[in-house]
């Protein structure tokens, strides 16, 4: 049991395994990068680094197998190489203060990759020139949301995440004095008027604008400059039996409008809001190329800041590595449309001082670690000098 | 003597280098210096004409020198001259190469007779070339045939050349000067002509005509026109408010006199036409007075950068590395007392003369070294042949000095290549604009590259010497082992700096420290090589020789993470796409594991370690 216990340890301590274990992060990264071409960054994340084994269909046939360790996986194994080797190995010596530090550095990092990727939020921000907003949309995930308009000083709003839609199950809430079923969810989708689809089957939904349109379920596109158009049909049922059923889509700009037991209801498919407690307003945005030339020098907007209880309200400039960040959230300038209309990326990410420190600690205990090296160079070749 | 020797060669050295800085011996009467100098806006940037000179023609033909048709040698600025105000004699100049047969069969011209043309040559096929360019453009960059990349290529260089041409002076014209001074004669009447049928009056149709006239040939010279080169009016010492001659003429109508400084190039030009040196010079000094009132700064940045053009620092460094490696190699041979030293300093001068050339780039960009691709080959190269000098130092056998004459001359070699594509100072696009970032992330990062190449680069001397020569005694194996070693540390450190201060940028540029961009993940794979080689290392699983063979793939894992990362098309780096890399990349990678392959040879057959020969074989690598 011993022997046993002793080869186990062996194993997990070795160095052999964190040179395997390098290795196999090198070519991770290496076919992930070139997926990118296909499958754009985001998929790529998702497939070969914020997953346990990165899987692959067998061709002809649905059925995924893993083909590769992924990031999850070979990044723990390091984590308890890294970690058990150095519990069983410890000497507190100088000689190794720098491969100390350059690890404990190095496990910070790994973890803080894994926060990184468990907890940051991004969001779109659009803002056109005047109009003060108060949330991000999410620029991959959409959600339902069901608002109940009848008292004109505020909006009800409950907002169900894709997920649940996807489902095809009977969402009930107290919040809401319905079911919702979802009939049909296409992730990707496009809409065509029915008069020019003539032999299309007849539409389950029989409220709103859903009886013109015919729905085609469209493959998921993971292009940087494509977008996911889901499409669902969902039916509403109260106490007293069913209320009918709509199509909803990001395809439609406009919510559809019903009156249920004296409240005035809206449907909407939208980009999931991610909502912060202030809000911005764009005064201006500036775009500036160099004399003479189409080379764009700078990007900026003039904004302004505040809360609702009145004690911020202040203008801010956000540029090119300039961002605004504020309460948790930082502001980026990602993009911009007719020279007028600001984009700004808002990212959430309450782990990002992770890296900074983790970073700072392998750094200094490489320069320490080559830094004895060298000292102990230098002190040989003095020796060796010297006799002579 | 053996002392003195490599000192004189020092010496010689020296004297060839302060001569490129010396003015060009063949004489002219014309101030081609003067004219040279002279500031005009293009790109974003304010540059001597010198300098526009030279890239166009390095565009056009991929070389700085020029011969005309009657063999005599012309200056750039000569050559530019004859383009800007002698069009009908430029039209005549061989100056377009063409590479691809298919191309030069779009002009009637048998391919492989020829491989210079000049305009008049390429006259007749122009609008087939202008057909084929068409169908040509909207095709994917990285998918065009090399037909179809040829066609677009010599297609834009010949809207360069009309554009050029249309910068100071209207082509049709057979004085423009004259021209100028008929408009200012004409210009009280059609000016009346003007207000009078603004104002729905009788007005004298002749003055009328002669107006519109003008204004189309101002417009086609405002349209077409290359070179801002009318600097802002008086008073104006914006350096961003340069116009274009044609916008200059089009505003006289507003401001009721023409331009003195068109009419100054004007006048240089009717000079060097009639061949007038007198009058030319004066005007390029009376033109350069007026300007030296309020862009003294700029002058002096463009008077500087002339005196570098002429110079071509790297091109010396170019020459001396080659010289440096070769003295060193024979040094391995023969009289290395004498050889090794002399190879030495020519790699320090070579050296000296690249870290002056980096040095006058970053005061005239007012940049940190690294902007673009052209610079950081020559900062890769900078920083491996810096470490070369300190290993040197440290050795004295030879090796650093080839390592460092072979990847100055191959990191020179592939800048001059990049250069070819036009202005290797470019302004910096919006988010690259800053040299807090482009002096920390930028260099540390190329310093990680330039390092992990030179560790590649010295274990291919180990190879090379074990395997194939006698040379490679226990004292050198074991020496170039500490210097691998010590190169790889030095390259974990700065690659994983730089990398990280990549995060750190990207963090407060976008807001994502880490996001699996390509050149991001390329960094990170150089780090993680490094780590691999180190942790081998540490745990026994490698010696010397397999030391040697994970730093020699160390140049594909670089060359992927540098190159071939920019050749996918996507993420934030991809900047620099360069046609044909493809080939080169998968070229050296090749030659790399073919290195890596030999170098998997049993040792008792390298002819350094077999046992044969009288001397005990070495069983330790």
């Amino acid at each position: 049991m011993r022997a046993f216990l002793k080869v186990f340890v062996d194993y997990f301590t070795s160095l052999r395994l964190t040179v395997i274990l390098l290795a196999l992060s090198l070519l991770l990264v290496f076919i992930a990068t070139l997926d990118q071409v296909n499958l754009g960054v985001w998929a790529v994340q998702q497939k070969y680094f914020h997953s346990l084994f990165v899987m692959a269909r067998i061709p002809g046939t649905a059925v995924a197998v893993p083909v590769f360790p992924g990031g999850y996986f070979i990044g723990g194994l390091l984590l308890i190489n890294l970690i058990a080797a150095h519990l069983y190995r410890f000497r507190l010596e100088w000689r190794k203060s720098g491969i100390w530090l350059a690890h404990a550095g190095l496990i910070l990092l790994l973890l803080g990759e894994l926060f990184t990727g468990l907890l940051q939020r991004e969001g779109m921000m659009r803002l056109d020139p005047g109009t003060a907003r108060d949330y991000a949309e999410s620029t991959l995930k959409t959600e339902l949301a069901v608002i109940d308009t009848t008292n004109p000083s505020y909006d009800d709003v409950v907002a169900i995440p894709e997920g649940a839609l996807e489902k095809l199950s009977t969402l009930q809430t107290p919040k809401l004095p319905f079911t919702l079923r979802t009939l049909a969810y296409y992730p990707n989708s496009a809409l065509v008027m029915r008069n020019q689809a003539p032999n299309a089957a007849p539409s389950p939904a029989d409220r709103g604008f859903g009886p013109q349109f015919v729905a085609l379920a469209q493959p998921v596109t993971y292009k940087e400059d494509e977008q996911n158009f889901p499409t669902a049909f969902v039916e509403l049922n109260g106490a007293e039996g069913r209320i009918g059923t709509w199509l909803v889509s990001t395809l439609l700009t406009e919510p559809q409008t019903f009156t249920y037991q004296g409240h005035t209801w809206e449907l909407m498919l939208r980009a999931t809001r991610y909502y912060q407690p202030f809000s911005i307003t764009l005064l201006k945005f500036s775009h500036d190329v160099y004399p003479g030339t189409d080379i764009p020098k700078n990007f900026s907007s003039r904004v302004r800041l505040q809360t609702p209880d009145g004690r911020v309200d202040r203008e801010v400039l956000i540029y090119m590595n300039n961002p605004l960040r504020y309460g948790g959230f930082t502001f980026y300038q990602a993009g911009y449309q007719n020279d007028r209309t600001s984009i700004l990326q808002v990212v959430r990410n309450p782990s990002w001082v992770i890296p900074y420190v983790s970073c700072s600690l392998i750094a200094l205990g490489l320069v320490i670690q080559f830094g004895i090296h060298l000292l102990g160079f230098i002190r040989k070749r003095a020796a060796a000098a010297a006799p002579a | 003597m053996k002392k003195f020797l490599p000192l004189l060669v020092l010496l010689l050295g020296l004297v060839y280098l302060g001569s490129t800085l010396l003015p060009p011996r063949t004489k002219s009467d014309f101030d081609l210096r003067g004219f040279g100098r002279l500031p005009i806006l293009v790109n974003g940037r304010l540059k001597p004409l010198d300098t526009v000179a030279r890239n166009t023609l390095l565009v056009f033909q991929g070389k700085q020198d020029f011969t005309a048709p009657d063999g005599q040698p012309l200056q750039p600025v000569e050559w530019l001259l004859d383009v800007l105000f002698n069009p009908t004699v430029a039209d005549s100049y061989q100056h377009f190469v063409i590479y691809n047969p298919e191309v030069v069969g779009l002009f009637n011209k048998q391919a492989g007779t020829q491989e210079y043309f000049s305009f008049n040559d390429l006259r007749g096929g122009l609008a087939e070339l202008e057909r084929q360019e068409r169908m040509a453009e909207p095709v994917d960059e990285g998918v065009r045939t090399p037909f179809q990349r040829g066609v677009v290529d010599l297609y834009q260089r010949l809207i360069l050349y009309q554009r050029l041409k249309a910068s100071v002076n209207l082509e049709d014209s057979p004085d423009f000067l004259a021209e100028l001074l008929k408009f200012q004669q004409a210009l009280p009447a059609i000016s009346t002509a003007f207000l009078a049928k603004e104002a729905g009056k009788p007005y004298n149709n002749q003055d009328y005509k002669t107006l519109t006239d003008f204004v189309s040939r101002f417009q086609y010279l405002s349209d077409s026109g290359y070179l801002l080169a009318i600097p802002p009016a008086p008073g104006n010492s914006d350096p961003n408010a340069w116009q274009k001659a044609g916008d200059a003429l089009l505003a006289t109508f507003r401001q009721g006199a023409i331009n003195p400084d068109v009419m100054a190039y004007a006048a240089l030009g009717h000079a060097w036409r009639l061949k007038q040196p007198k009058d030319f010079n004066e005007i390029v000094r009376l033109y350069t007075g007026q300007l030296m009132k309020r862009f003294a700064p700029q002058l002096q940045r463009c008077r500087i950068e002339t005196v570098f053009n002429r110079a071509q620092p790297f091109y010396s460094g170019m020459i001396f590395y080659v010289l440096a490696v070769l003295l060193a190699l024979v040094s391995w041979m023969k009289w290395p007392d004498v050889l090794q030293p002399a190879a030495f300093w020519v790699m320090a001068l070579a050296f000296a003369a690249s870290t002056a050339g980096i040095a006058t780039r970053m005061w005239l960009e007012g940049r940190p070294p690294v902007t673009n691709l052209y610079s950081s080959a020559l900062f890769v190269g900078w920083v491996a042949v810096a470490l070369c000098v300190i290993l040197e130092r440290i050795y004295r056998n030879a090796i650093g000095t080839v390592a460092g004459g072979m990847i100055g001359f191959g990191t020179l070699l592939i800048a001059h290549h990049l250069s070819l594509s036009g202005d290797t100072m470019e302004m910096m696009r919006a988010v690259l604009d800053s040299n807090y970032w482009l002096a920390t992330h930028v260099v540390v990062v190329t310093m990680g590259y330039g390092s992990t190449y030179l560790a590649g680069f010295l274990a291919i001397i180990y190879i090379v010497r074990g395997l194939f020569t006698r040379s490679l005694d226990k004292g050198t194996a074991d020496a170039l082992t500490r210097m691998v070693y010590g190169i790889v540390c030095f390259a974990t450190l700065f690659s994983f700096s730089g990398t990280v201060l990549g995060g750190i940028w990207a963090d407060q540029s976008w807001g994502r420290f880490w996001g699996w961009d390509p050149k991001e993940n390329g960094a990170l794979i150089i780090v993680l090589w490094n780590a691999i080689i180190l942790h081998c290392r540490w745990g026994g699983m490698i010696r010397q020789r397999g030391l040697m063979m994970l730093a020699v793939f160390g140049n594909v894992v670089t060359s992927w993470s540098y190159f071939g990362t920019n050749l996918l098309g996507v993420g934030l780096h991809s900047y620099g796409f360069t046609q044909g890399t493809f080939t080169w990349l998968v070229g050296f990678a090749a030659s790399q594991v073919l290195i890596i392959a030999l170098a998997a040879i049993p040792l008792d057959k390298w002819r350094s370690f077999r046992p044969a020969g009288g001397k005990p074989g070495l069983a330790t690598p």
